[in-house]
């Protein structure tokens, strides 16, 4: 099949679908391939390159079109470029379905099979697919750059001959892909990074990027994503206030605000407000990453670059990923390079459609005339979601309540029960035991009760060194070898030395060999 | 010295081996708590040597010291390896200790009534001291020394708690004997892991059991030697045949048993001679060692009766056939998927003990970690012979401990996870836990580690390992076998990883 990839026609877009080094590896699926005049120049990839690549080159989209099995775009085409689509044509690109439903059926009416790249399902096979990640990867990394291209001081603090430099303070929201690599670049910079999303459990995943998680002091469940494909969901407008709260405690002490919250299919959701920017100290930085949906800071211009009353500058630019073309023309490519393969299983340049196919099916929005978006669910569930209690969750506050009172009152009932048994005991043998015994008795429950309490608490990986120091001191016994050793008999003493002599070696054994591991214990 | 004296040290030994057991929450107090122990035991001793009831005090100390000399010997040449074998001997040793003392405390009674009646006094005496009595028996108590004084001054009720307290102590003494001299022999591979029991098999155990019994009442009621003789032997018998009759698997759960019996043992003969401290201290030790059977147990899903009984349940049908085949890769497809490998973890086992390949593994994870991949280390609560025992492997190869993680603590991670390394352990990552409600370990929580992106096992050839149950995990789609001993096989990883 012939693989063709044309110049990019949306204003200022530098990026391009096809890359010399993509197309290599194309050519070994048993593709050809072929490229429009001039389409890599924007991102660094002259025509001599891909002709050296082994690319044909076409002077014109209309030649391309004519020619290309399979044509491969960034942005999603224009109504020009569908009505260029021929019958059984396949075009793979960013596409956006559901904000371009006429250019959708436009393409269905005219036959063309539409790969949308931006609906690949988010599992973990079709991550080498994933352009939305790649893309989001770049534009926070890009963010960061921008920002700290606008703003007057060091990321990181410094003590220098001239003066003490305090580091700058970033806050992140939004961690997706897009924040965590913001969240990457301001740590690696020196930066002090904040961070801060809706779902809870990542958490984890931004502290192991370097930064510092915001809590909030919420008493609701937080949602995790994984409902949702891994997207952030809206939350409840409690929660949302909470979170502003807080945001409001920041802002004054923060220098870069990257805010990168989206909810699928819906307008950005404003969690930086006008007041927020007002408390922020002059030369600050905003750089609103959801520009394109309306932005999280309302005072965000899409595609510009302002500086609000108070001196901060907001950045609303949407074109981060073009701005670093040559990267991420790279990454887009092989992108469409791995779909490429998923869709040539036989290695041999013919494309089978598998629409059983998870991925594939999920991503295709247009297919032998009709239109195929919404896909059915995914089989494989996009994200191990956390094991839930969907049963317990239901139980309204009275059932629980009940619940706790039954558990509390069979817990009761069971301690009861015990004691009563063994407060029984304890009087049966009262009765018939001297009292001297008792008094010991009282002494060896004592000590098995807290034995019991101190255990439990010992470290999992302390459980050697826990058997090696019990066991010397059980040794303790050689008291009553001692106390026995005096007595007048010979057999006796002879027995109570032997036992002096090996709970000796027990004593000296078990404490030196004890030392001896948690000596080498030791924190990295 | 003052009989006060004596107690208030007691006191403060039993404060100490408190603290000292409590300390081991953590890896830094541990440190110090071992100091706890030592110090406790010394103030012990000495308040012992210089109280009441004892004497050749000159004796004791030679003996102590000599018994130190051989101990610490022991304890500063033994391998990490082998420090299950060295805790089984040393419980061996406080079980026969316990037997002696119980025997020693008949043979006082004994004396302690031959000498009343040589003198034509009444023994055990009705109630209330010697002194209470009559003079003449106030005159044989004076002539006692030591243990045998405490005996005369015994009341007829008081001398039949005594013989149960001693019967106790030696039983529970004897078993710990035979059963740790038995475990020590399987730890150290003397002995078939293997369970073995003999004709009658759980038969032989409750006749031995049944006979002691009657021997308790036997002797409580004529306080001859000959019940207690007999009752030693079946005691002996049971330590040695309950022990044979446990696989090698299961021997984590005995050694932490026979640790709590020997705490029992030290309780019983607390009593018997009336010292608060052997009470205290052996409900400490026994306490530890229960919950310690009891949290491995746990670990592998299995009653605690189910073990001690010995050999795994009936299964309730046919293992799952598994389908696929091991597939084997040489150290070299190892060495690429770890350079290309961004989180690596690794999950040893008594295999890598065995072939003691600590140090090699603690190597690869620095050069591993030098070159900025995380590495971790997933340990089984019941990977070994005996509870922590990676823990205190990877300890002695320094590998820092905030990389080495519990099951629970690591279960999750490992869907992203990119290589897992398997070395030498078997059942603890056996997915059929899971999968097959018909397999032996059915339930057993496991690490899951077939979930990781790639999994490498290290291991000896294609048998089952000593519980005998198939892995499916070695037939997985991203499971790679490399045979060999594991510290040859990962000293010849070493120079490929760079």
């Amino acid at each position: 099949m012939k693989i063709g990839t044309p110049k990019e026609i949306f204003e200022g877009e530098a990026r391009v679908a096809m890359t010399p080094e993509s197309a290599t590896a194309l050519q070994k699926l048993g593709h050809q391939c072929i490229i429009e005049a001039g389409a890599g120049v924007a991102a660094g990839f002259s025509d001599q390159l891909y002709e050296a690549a082994g690319v044909e080159i076409a002077p014109t989209a209309e030649a391309l079109f004519e020619s290309a099995d399979v044509v491969t775009k960034v942005r999603p085409p224009t109504e020009a470029e569908v009505e260029r689509l021929q019958k059984g044509q396949t075009l793979i690109s960013m596409f956006y379905p559901a904000a371009n439903e006429n250019l959708m059926k436009q393409a269905a009416e005219r036959g063309a099979t539409v790969v949308a790249m931006d609906m690949v399902p988010r599992i973990s096979r079709a991550q080498k697919m994933d352009a939305l990640s790649s893309m989001a990867n770049i534009a926070g990394y890009r963010a960061v750059i921008e920002a700290g291209n606008n703003f007057g001081r060091f990321f990181t603090g410094q003590v220098t001959a001239a003066g003490k430099v305090p580091p700058a303070k970033v806050l992140v929201v939004g961690a997706g892909v897009a924040g965590l690599a913001a969240i990457g670049t301001a740590t690696s910079l020196g930066a002090i990074t904040y961070a801060f999303d809706v779902r809870p459990e990542v958490a984890e995943q931004v502290e192991s990027m370097g930064a510092e998680f915001v809590y909030l002091d919420f008493e609701e469940e937080q949602q995790d994503g994984s409902g949702t494909g891994g997207y952030a969901a809206p939350s409840s407008p409690e929660f949302r206030e909470a979170q502003l709260a807080k945001f409001r405690e920041l802002a004054p002490d923060i220098d870069i605000v990257i805010t990168t919250a989206l909810i699928p299919n819906r307008e950005a959701p404003e969690l930086w407000t006008e007041d927020m920017v007002q408390a922020m100290k002059p030369g600050s930085v905003i750089v609103d990453l959801a520009a394109e949906r309306g932005g999280n800071c309302k005072l965000t211009v899409m595609d510009e670059k302002i500086v609000s009353e108070n001196g901060v500058t907001i950045i609303g630019y949407t074109d981060f990923a073009s701005r670093m073309a040559t990267q991420s023309s790279t990454l887009y490519a092989n992108n469409i390079r791995h779909m490429l393969a998923d869709l040539t299983p036989e290695k041999d340049g013919s494309i089978v459609h598998d629409m059983e196919d998870d991925v594939i099916r999920g991503a295709t929005i247009t297919h032998d005339d009709a239109v195929t978006f919404p896909p059915p669910p995914p089989k494989v569930q996009a994200i191990a979601a956390a094991p839930k209690k969907p049963a317990a969750r239901e139980l309204t506050a009275e059932e629980k309540r009940a619940k706790e009172v039954a558990a509390f009152k069979e817990a009761t009932k069971q301690q009861a029960i015990m004691l009563g048994i063994g407060a029984a005991a304890m009087l049966f043998i009262g009765a018939i035991a001297p009292a001297s015994f008792l008094q010991h008795f009282i002494v060896f429950v004592l000590a098995v009760f807290v034995g019991y309490q101190v255990i439990w608490g010992v470290a999992h990986s302390l459980h050697t060194p826990l058997m090696a120091v019990t066991n010397a001191i059980s040794s303790i016994i050689i008291l009553g070898a001692l106390m026995q050793v005096g007595s007048g008999s010979w057999l006796v003493i002879l027995l109570a030395a032997i036992s002096v002599f090996m709970a000796g070696i027990n004593i000296f054994g078990g404490f030196l060999v004890t030392r001896r591991m948690l000596a080498m214990f030791q924190k990295s | 010295m003052e009989f006060g004296f004596t107690t208030a040290a007691y006191v403060v030994a039993a404060v100490l081996f408190i603290l000292s057991l409590g300390g081991l929450n953590n890896q830094e107090s541990a440190k110090r708590a071992v100091w706890y122990g030592i110090v406790g035991m010394a103030l012990a001793i000495i308040a012992t040597l210089f109280g009441p009831g004892s004497g050749l005090w000159a004796l004791s100390l030679v003996l102590i010291a000599a018994g130190g000399v051989l101990g610490w010997y022991v304890a500063v040449r033994v391998q990490m390896t082998e420090m299950p074998q060295l805790i089984a001997a040393m419980h061996s040793l406080v079980g026969l200790a316990a037997v002696f003392v119980g025997f020693n405390t008949h043979v006082e009674i004994g004396r302690v009534a031959a000498a009343f009646a040589a003198a034509d006094v009444p023994f055990p005496l009705a109630e209330g001291g010697a002194h209470l009595v009559n003079a003449a028996a106030a005159a044989l108590t004076d002539g006692f020394h030591g243990f045998a004084a405490v005996v005369s001054e015994k009341t007829t009720a008081e001398i039949s708690v005594l013989r149960i307290e001693l019967f106790l102590g030696i039983f529970i003494g004897a078993i710990t004997f035979t059963g740790s001299i038995v475990a020590y022999g399987k730890l150290a591979g003397k002995v078939s892991s293997a369970a073995t029991k003999l004709p009658g098999g759980h038969g032989l155990n409750a006749g031995a059991a049944a006979i002691s019994l009657l021997c308790l009442i036997w002797y409580f009621n004529t306080g001859g030697f000959l019940p207690i003789f007999v009752m030693t032997l079946a005691a002996l018998f049971i330590g040695y045949h309950l022990i044979m009759g446990i696989g090698g698997a299961d021997m984590p759960v005995v050694v932490s048993m026979l640790n709590s019996y020997s705490g029992w043992a030290a309780a019983a003969i607390g009593f018997s001679l009336g010292n608060d401290l052997l009470i205290v201290v052996g409900a400490l030790v026994g306490s530890s060692g229960a919950i310690l059977s009891y949290i491995m147990c746990k670990a592998m899903n299995r009653q605690f009766v189910s073990v001690i009984l010995g050999g795994f349940g009936g299964s309730s049908g046919p293992a799952a056939e598994i389908e696929g085949e091991m597939v084997a890769i040489d150290g070299d497809g190892v060495a690429q998927a770890l350079n290309d490998a961004d989180s690596v973890v690794i999950v040893p086992g008594y295999g890598m003990a065995v072939a003691q390949a600590q140090n090699t593994v603690s190597e690869l994870t620095n050069k591993l970690r030098a070159k900025g991949k995380e590495v971790r280390f997933a340990i089984h609560p019941v990977a070994g012979r005996l509870p922590g025992h990676m823990n205190v492997l990877l300890a002695e190869a320094k590998v820092p401990y905030d990389i080495v993680l519990e099951m629970d603590e690591i279960n999750d991670d490992f869907p992203e996870t990119d290589v897992v390394i398997v070395i030498g352990s078997n059942d603890i990552v056996n997915p059929a836990a899971q999968d097959d409600p018909n397999s032996p370990i059915a339930g057993m929580p496991v690490l899951e580690v077939w979930k990781a992106k790639q999994v490498f096992v290290s291991k000896r050839g294609q048998g089952t390992g000593y519980s005998g149950i198939e892995n499916p995990l070695f037939f997985k789609d991203n499971t790679r076998m490399l045979y060999g001993d594991a510290k040859d096989s990962l000293s010849a990883l070493l120079p490929l990883v760079d």
